[in-house]
């Protein structure tokens, strides 16, 4: 990853650098912090019902005092009884609305003289974003897409300006949703992956502060810039607890051993037929999941054939179209583009990119129109039996 | 092609290099046509570009054809338009449907599940003048339609791309996917998982830019049926959403109530 910073893994930060707690009402002083050294800082924010990540003024945009409850097809936000900033667990958003647009226009063309000029590539000059807020399940994600966009065989370069430069500040959760599973993919709560500050939120008779760790010589920077004292044992004993709880608090989990044989094994498995007719096709698990990269291109010419643009656009393999070939759709059932979704997540991303491609932040199960829960299909088909026979 | 080409005398200018383009209006309440008037600045572009031979509701000057693209809008609810679409299809090139009236029978189509003639007798002072058709039925069902353009009413940018690409020769980008995709797209909280609004867009086609969504209200389904919808699925969900049979066989009986999932979809929550 040539143009990514280099950043310290968790192991390396534990190692090498010490914690700070950080007073609750300094965190505007960390966005001013980045705002000052050129990023545009994005993260948390109410809007229409749920929280969603946008840009950041102040803390004052931040989801101060609310949460969110999380069932499958079911998301509703709810007053907390504190001022917590970060009292919430994942949104319907993932930071791939920021590293991999759901729109983008490749390049446009101009009809000159009998021949085509092409204009306005794709904007070269990215504005660098710090990312505040991001879940180790998100980080999870990231790493992923990083795999998938940048170290595989073809580098996207799309995606590759937006996330080198990102500035990434974890927030560790305190609290699961009852859709969260990343304990049991290995994701999380703990966050584990590359970032550049962390923090911990935590909330008690000592007052509202964070647990802050810098992993990257850019995080110590700011750590350094801000108003902070050495945490004590306790404070990171207690912020272990929080962590350790939100781990405790998954009722959700997906069995992972001898996966991808269990879903390869199982390509006929009466469970498919039961889930088609569930699922919607409709797309919005693919389009909510933090890993999920499939893209269209599509060519738009003008009346006069005189400007032509080239457009990328979020794809989903739930699509007809997506699997059109020669001769038609490859996939045309529900049952064959549910099979293919999960089977490509938990199993055959394995081969391709080398982990899974589930990272067990529960977006799919809560943001599915009717609630079909991923880790509930996995247990259906492990329980089922061979070909669900049994 | 400057846009004062349409003003200039018809004779002087042989017309044979410009595709003629004829719009025809059936059983519908002109909003579609409306659309590509609506297009304005655009329009001057189309207006270069072709000959609009045909156009009752733009222009008074009204040629024959043969012509290379019919674009028809409305439905068929009468034996006179059942005659006069078998001559349009003839004359046209290429024929292309526009809207919900013409691609699913439109909103007169709730005639279908009705006595048309006890309608007759209560609305008219004189039946007897009354020629109508039992059921308002889709072009489709009456003479083989090229593309059907969804919508009601039609997006302008879909028409204009409908245009363009079918001059061009090109496959037009106009997707059969859910209303979904284009509403996470534009990052819209999803009103039904959110709020627990019923909103029809996971089985209606994209096409609208997710309008009502976006101001916070349920998919009428305007578009009609997306490529693979599952209603029963659907309406299990707007059960549990709260609502009664009575509501989803109204939620399904819009402007797209005859096309056949639709239809199929409010049948079922009859029985």
């Amino acid at each position: 990853m040539a143009t990514l910073n280099r950043l310290a893994t968790a192991d390396d930060r534990a190692a090498q650098r010490g914690e700070h707690i950080l007073a609750a009402d300094q965190v505007g002083k960390l966005i001013e912090l980045l705002v000052r050294r050129g990023y545009e800082v994005v993260g948390p924010t109410v809007r229409d019902g749920a929280i969603v990540y946008d840009h950041l003024e102040s803390p004052d945009d931040l989801p101060r005092g609310w949460t969110d409850e999380q069932k499958p097809g079911h998301y509703r936000l709810h007053r907390r009884d504190d001022e917590a900033l970060f009292g919430y667990v994942v949104g319907p958003q993932s930071w791939k609305k920021y590293t991999h647009p759901a729109e983008v226009r490749l390049w446009a063309a101009e009809r000159q003289n009998g021949t085509f000029r092409i204009l306005n590539n794709e904007e070269k000059g990215q504005h660098p974003r710090a990312f505040l807020g991001a879940r180790a399940c998100e980080l999870a994600a990231i790493a992923v897409q990083d795999r998938v966009l940048l170290e595989d065989k073809y580098r996207d370069p799309v995606y590759d300006r937006r996330r080198g430069g990102a500035f990434i500040i974890a927030v560790q959760c305190t609290q699961a949703a009852e859709t969260c599973f990343c304990a049991s993919m290995g994701t999380g709560p703990q966050v584990s992956d590359e970032f550049d500050l962390a923090l911990t939120e935590l909330l008690d008779s000592k007052g509202h502060r964070f647990l802050l760790a810098a992993a990257s010589d850019r995080g110590t920077e700011i750590l350094s810039e801000l108003k902070t004292v050495p945490a004590t044992e306790e404070d990171r004993q207690q912020a272990a607890a929080k962590v350790d709880a939100a781990a405790r608090q998954q009722v959700r989990s997906i069995d992972t051993t001898g996966i991808k044989e269990l879903l390869y094994e199982n390509f006929e498995h009466r469970r498919w037929d039961d889930v088609a007719g569930r699922c919607l096709t409709c797309a919005n698990c693919t389009m909510v999941c933090p890993t999920c990269f499939c893209t269209s291109v599509e060519d738009v010419s003008d009346i006069s054939g005189d400007h032509a643009e080239r457009w990328r656009r979020w794809d989903s393999c739930f699509t007809q179209n997506f699997s059109y070939i020669h001769g038609g759709s490859v996939r045309t059932s529900a049952k064959a583009r549910y099979r293919q979704w999960m089977t490509h997540k938990l199993a055959s991303w394995i081969d391709q990119f080398g982990s899974s491609g589930c990272v067990g932040c529960g977006r799919c199960i809560t943001w599915c129109p009717v609630g079909i829960d991923i880790t509930e299909e996995v247990r259906a088909i492990r329980e089922g039996g061979r070909n669900g026979d049994s | 092609m400057s846009s004062d080409a349409k003003h200039k005398p018809r004779v002087d200018k042989p017309t044979i290099d410009k595709p003629r383009i004829g719009v025809f209006k059936f059983a519908s309440c002109d909003g579609c046509q409306l659309s590509l008037l609506d297009a304005e600045d655009e329009m001057l572009a189309v207006a270069g570009a072709v000959e609009i031979a045909y156009f009752p509701e733009a222009s008074s000057a009204m040629l024959k054809g043969p012509y290379d693209m019919g674009l028809v809008e409305g439905s068929v609810t009468t034996y006179h338009d059942a005659q006069r679409i078998q001559e349009v299809r003839r004359q046209c090139k290429t024929l292309i449907t526009i809207g919900a009236c013409a691609t699913a029978g439109g909103i007169q189509a709730l005639r279908n599940w009705k006595d048309v003639d006890e309608f007759i007798r209560v609305v008219y002072a004189t039946p007897q003048f009354i020629s109508t058709l039992k059921l308002s039925t889709p072009i489709a069902e009456h003479v083989p339609v090229d593309f059907e353009l969804r919508g009601c009413p039609i997006n302008k940018h879909q028409l204009l791309e409908l245009i363009t690409a079918t001059l061009a020769g090109r496959k037009p980008n106009i997707p059969s996917y859910s209303v979904c995709i284009e509403c996470k797209r534009k990052a819209n909280v999803c009103i039904a998982v959110a709020r627990g609004i019923p909103c029809l867009g996971p089985v209606t086609q994209a096409g609208c830019g997710a309008l009502c969504p976006s101001y916070d209200r349920g998919c009428y389904g305007c578009y009609g049926p997306m490529e693979s919808p599952n209603t029963t699925s659907m309406s299990s969900q707007f059960r549990i959403l709260g609502q009664a049979d009575s509501q989803i066989v109204r939620a399904f009986r819009g402007f797209n109530a005859w096309a056949w999932q639709f239809r199929k979809a409010s049948e079922e929550c009859e029985r």
